[in-house]
């Protein structure tokens, strides 16, 4: 529970892929307490993002205290998410939840530079609710067209995030897009069989990914 | 015609009622500037516009634009844009400054605005209750809340014609991201026409009171571009949440803790899209209908995405 402020900061939809190679973050003020963006590889910023997915692992990673790490799967990738005391309502709920599980996700990107120099992209959760395949379903659609209407724009003249992105990247948008197209007719075929098919389509799904991203 | 031609013959129109000055006139000025003294065209324009304001004697609020745009006052979204209105004088208040001779709202079927008209500008008298078209009237925006206001130039006719008026209602779609602090179970002042939600027992008008228990949401919904607020009401929220206000006042009596009321409500609904339509009441939209989106349509979604 936040308080509310006029400037609220809007969740950016972007699929596991992109998001994980989002290692570049910045301000947009010299404040100290300045929010910080992650910089979306197709040319967005991102303070925070909403996603859903299926939750397939959770783990107490902590030593002194409980320090919870999910896995939520999406079309293209793997979210990892960590919740620890400073997040109470999130851990508990990785705690209590029993994967696999459909997980809708608030949360702030946070980055972290491995000891050999690589930047991992994770999540620090506001909320985490239990949800079912329908807004799963049309998290995937929104995701997908989000994605694609980035790419579109990445050329505009003016689009400073997408400098921005040309200048910190050596990643094509163009990847990103048709991993959102196929993350879009997966839907469109899964649609056609059960509908009722949870957590194996998700990670089937999974499996694709590097297919998908290497279109 | 020219660029300039244009701008000359909007120039005079525009001092048609106060000046004796034809287009031919304005267009060599303009000509001369843009031309000559290579000034750019906008800057051209005022400069011109400001030599007749000083010979008119008149104050640039008191000109009108040529050929102001009908709007529904919902859809009023800018600061100082020149606007004609065909409103319904909904309610009239009391003035705080003796500068102001008239304040109040003013209604379409789009919705209310506040208006307000100033002594200086010497205009006859609105009535409650009558409908009006307001030709020449100006925008203003206060901390993201559109108001109008009148001036000199601006044209009164009264109608004689009953206009609906509507509610500001708005349409907002997207995942509700968050549920903020003053939702679930809480207390209102009692006070008459007091409707405040209490803080730790006490109510920010009247001191420590005993409270009425209510149920609302205040709610973010979210579409990954734009963030809106919304507020579900006692009704809006057991029919989001299915729980009643009974049920809501048992649990937390069991629990010691009203709090335990947002948290249970939060399971259900954060995380999920949600369409809501309702009037709008500063930055927020407060609740009358909703729907669940349901399931998404991956055709529809597919054509779209292979369109962008």
């Amino acid at each position: 529970m936040s308080q509310s402020t006029p400037t609220r900061e809007v969740a950016r939809r972007v699929f596991a892929s992109e998001f994980n190679d989002a290692g570049y973050t910045f301000k947009e003020s010299d404040d100290e307490r300045a929010p910080v963006y992650l910089l979306l590889p197709t040319g967005e910023s991102a303070n925070r993002v909403f996603f859903v997915g299926t939750l397939t692992e959770k783990e107490d990673v902590g030593e002194d205290s409980e320090y919870w790490r999910g896995r939520v799967v999406d079309p293209t990738g793997t979210f990892f998410v960590y919740a620890g005391q400073y997040q109470p309502e999130a851990a508990s709920k990785l705690r209590d939840l029993e994967p696999p599980a459909y997980v809708a996700v608030v949360g702030k990107p946070r980055t972290y530079e491995t000891d050999d120099g690589t930047v991992r992209v994770s999540v620090r959760p506001e909320s985490i609710t239990e949800v079912d395949a329908t807004v799963r379903d049309r998290w995937v659609a929104e995701t997908a067209n989000r994605t694609i209407a980035r790419v579109a724009a990445f050329d505009d003249e003016g689009n400073e995030y997408a400098r921005m992105a040309r200048d910190e990247y050596e990643l094509d948008p163009e990847t990103y897009k048709a991993a959102a197209l196929a993350a879009l007719e997966d839907l469109d075929e899964t649609d056609e069989l059960d509908p009722e098919a949870g957590a194996d389509d998700a990670e089937a799904d999974d499996a694709e990914a590097p297919d998908a991203a290497g279109i | 015609m020219s660029e300039l031609r244009q701008e000359a013959e909007a120039i005079a129109e525009q001092f048609s009622d106060h000046l004796e000055v034809g287009p031919d006139e304005i267009e060599e000025r303009l000509e001369n500037l843009v031309n000559e003294y290579r000034v750019p065209l906008e800057e051209a324009r005022r400069s011109v516009t400001n030599s007749y304001l000083d010979d008119a004697g008149m104050e640039r609020d008191e000109l009108g634009r040529g050929g102001t745009e009908r709007v529904q006052v919902n859809d009023i979204d800018e600061d100082e844009q020149w606007v004609d209105l065909r409103v319904k004088l909904v309610d009239l208040w009391e003035p705080r400054s003796d500068s102001i001779s008239q304040v109040g709202l003013v209604g379409d079927e789009s919705g209310t605005i506040k208006f307000v008209a100033f002594e200086t500008s010497d205009l006859p008298e609105l009535e409650e209750g009558a409908s009006y078209e307001l030709s020449n009237v100006v925008t203003d925006e206060y901390e993201g809340s559109y108001s109008v206001k009148l001036n000199r130039t601006t044209g009164i006719t009264e109608i004689d014609e009953e206009i609906e008026v509507g509610d500001n209602a708005e349409t907002v779609e997207g995942a509700l991201v968050d549920i903020q602090s003053g939702s679930g179970l809480i207390k209102r002042c009692p006070e008459e026409d007091c409707t405040r939600v209490l803080q730790n027992g006490r109510c920010s008008e009247h001191g420590q009171v005993e409270g009425e228990f209510d149920l609302r949401i205040k709610g973010v919904l979210d579409d990954g571009e734009t963030v809106t607020e919304v507020i579900f009401d006692r009704e809006a929220t057991e029919e989001l949440t299915g729980m009643g206000l009974e049920e809501a006042k048992d649990m937390a009596m069991d629990a010691l803790d009203t709090t335990v009321v947002a948290e249970e409500m939060a399971e259900d609904v954060l995380g999920r899209y949600y369409r809501v339509t309702g009037p709008t009441f500063g930055r927020y939209v407060l609740v009358d209908e909703m729907e669940e989106p349901g399931a998404v349509d991956v055709e529809s979604a597919l054509i779209e995405a292979r369109s962008i």
